[in-house]
């Protein structure tokens, strides 16, 4: 199943990457591929800005805005005023 | 410290830092009526365990840590597949939220690593310094600032915690296979419950008010009426409540559109399209083209939200898709639903009552 393509705001600084495969073990959309020991963007179109390879990259080649792709928490972020959040008050169980 | 409810360990273990409970790697009858509870969101809030070290079988200084969330459905995945195997379970404080989404929060997170790792002492029990966090904790977790701060390596696991046996044994090694992601019908399935449960409020509310409002027309306010347009109409706000919610995930690949507020609107044409193939049971005919219209505005709008609120549970979504559809999809819907309500209000008028 894929989801709108060209959105994601996932960056690559291939000079900083040292090709140790971290964000290939963590994506779990395997976006990423290794290609003579550098990482590439294999499949933009799949990520979903979880940031989990950003936060696993200890030289910070990676860039994403880390995010929850969840409607209803856009809507609450909105009304309460504070961005998107996944926080559903800790009432419900939004996930 | 402190526990809760620990009906599912069979005693203590003694360990160089204390002693450890030990958990049951069986599920009995009353975990599983705590999954279906859990499952339909009924004080699942409540539904956690006491972080800190757990014991599966009798774990010695060289088995394997393995890292979870406080919510007692991941906590019992886990030792539920741990059957015949000596392992540590260490149980981050997650406040009773699965792995995955206190990992977006940040809960499931470095910080609370190490202060777990330090808190039970965990260099004192186990040799290796390894812990092996599930995959989907990684958003929140800096595998190398862990090891950084408490000298622990951080080796990701499995997406799914079936797999984990099977990468136990193969060294701590996953496939790509075990890597990804899926999201297949019985995925969705299981998600339903909560949907419907969380959407009910909804479907509710707007139900009542056509029920109430059905009643009105041009000589005034009929108890006759509220029978024969306001009972169908609340009928069919509820009934497109549950097709959304229990067909949109169910159905959700073979929709057509990436947007889901679009597979949303298509499930709500379509149903639309059969309740007038149906000759619109239950309402008094014939139904004025007013009333059409108005239902067809209604019910594609309402489907469109109720799906498109599924893509916080679904696992492929992402926050900048999300904003690009809900910029297109959210005025629409409101001004669907508002023309929609408009026409219908119109239609109890024009048509000298709905109930005649
Ligand atoms: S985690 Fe960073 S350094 Fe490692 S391969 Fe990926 S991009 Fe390169
Ligand atoms: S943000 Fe998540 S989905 Fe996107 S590339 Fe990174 S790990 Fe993969």
């Amino acid at each position: 199943m894929r989801y709108l393509e060209e959105v994601a705001t996932l960056e690559l600084d291939v000079t900083r990457c040292n090709g140790c495969g971290m964000c290939m073990r963590v994506c779990p959309h395997a976006v990423f591929r290794l290609e003579n020991r550098r990482a590439v963007v294999a499949d933009r179109g799949a990520c979903m800005e979880c940031g989990a390879c950003a936060r696993n990259c200890e030289p910070e080649a990676i860039r994403v805005r880390a995010g929850v792709g969840c409607a209803a928490g856009v809507l609450t972020g909105l009304l309460r005023g504070t961005g998107p959040t996944c926080d559903c008050s800790g009432k419900s169980a939004c996930c | 410290m402190a526990r809760g409810d620990l009906s599912w360990t069979d005693g203590t273990l003694d360990t160089e830092a204390g002693s450890v409970p030990r958990a049951r790697t069986r599920l009995d009858l009353r975990d599983r009526l705590g999954a279906v509870k859990a499952r339909w969101g009924i004080g699942r809030m409540d539904y956690s365990v006491s972080p800190g070290l757990y014991a599966v079988g009798s774990p010695g200084a060289p088995s394997p840590v393995l890292v979870s969330a406080n919510y007692k459905l991941s906590f019992d995945g886990l030792r539920g597949v741990l059957s015949g195997r000596d392992a540590w379970i260490l149980v981050l404080d997650t406040h009773g939220i699965n792995v995955w989404c206190a990992a977006g929060k940040g809960t499931f997170g470095t910080d609370e690593i190490v202060r777990r790792v330090r808190g039970a002492a965990l260099d004192r029990v186990v040799h290796d310094r390894v812990l092996v966090v599930p995959q989907l904790g990684a958003p929140g977790v800096s595998a190398h600032l862990v090891r950084q701060r408490c000298g622990f390596r951080v080796v990701y696991g499995p997406v799914r915690v079936e797999d984990l046996p099977a990468f136990l044994d193969a060294g701590m090694t996953a496939g790509p296979e075990m890597r990804q992601v899926r999201f297949c019908l019985r995925d969705r399935a299981v998600l339903i419950p909560v949907e419907l449960v969380m959407g009910a409020k909804y479907a509710l509310l707007p139900a009542a008010a056509i029920l109430l409002l059905g009643g009105l027309g041009s000589d005034g306010y009929s108890l006759a009426r509220v029978r024969a347009t306001g009972l169908p109409g609340a009928g069919l706000i509820l009934g497109s409540f549950l097709c959304a919610a229990i067909l949109g995930p169910t159905l959700l690949p073979w929709l057509p559109g990436r947007a889901f507020a679009i597979k949303g609107a298509a499930l709500g044409l379509a149903l639309v399209g059969v309740w007038a193939i149906l000759g619109w049971p239950g309402m008094s005919a014939p139904v004025s083209w007013l009333h059409v219209a108005a239902w067809t505005l209604i019910v594609t709008a309402m489907n469109s939200f109720v799906v498109m609120n599924f893509t916080g549970a679904s696992t492929y979504t992402s926050l900048s898709g999300v904003l690009r559809e809900m910029r297109f999809a959210v005025p629409a819907q409101i001004s669907g639903a508002v023309v929609g309500i408009g026409l219908w209000l119109t239609g109890l008028f024009v048509r000298g009552g709905g109930g005649t």
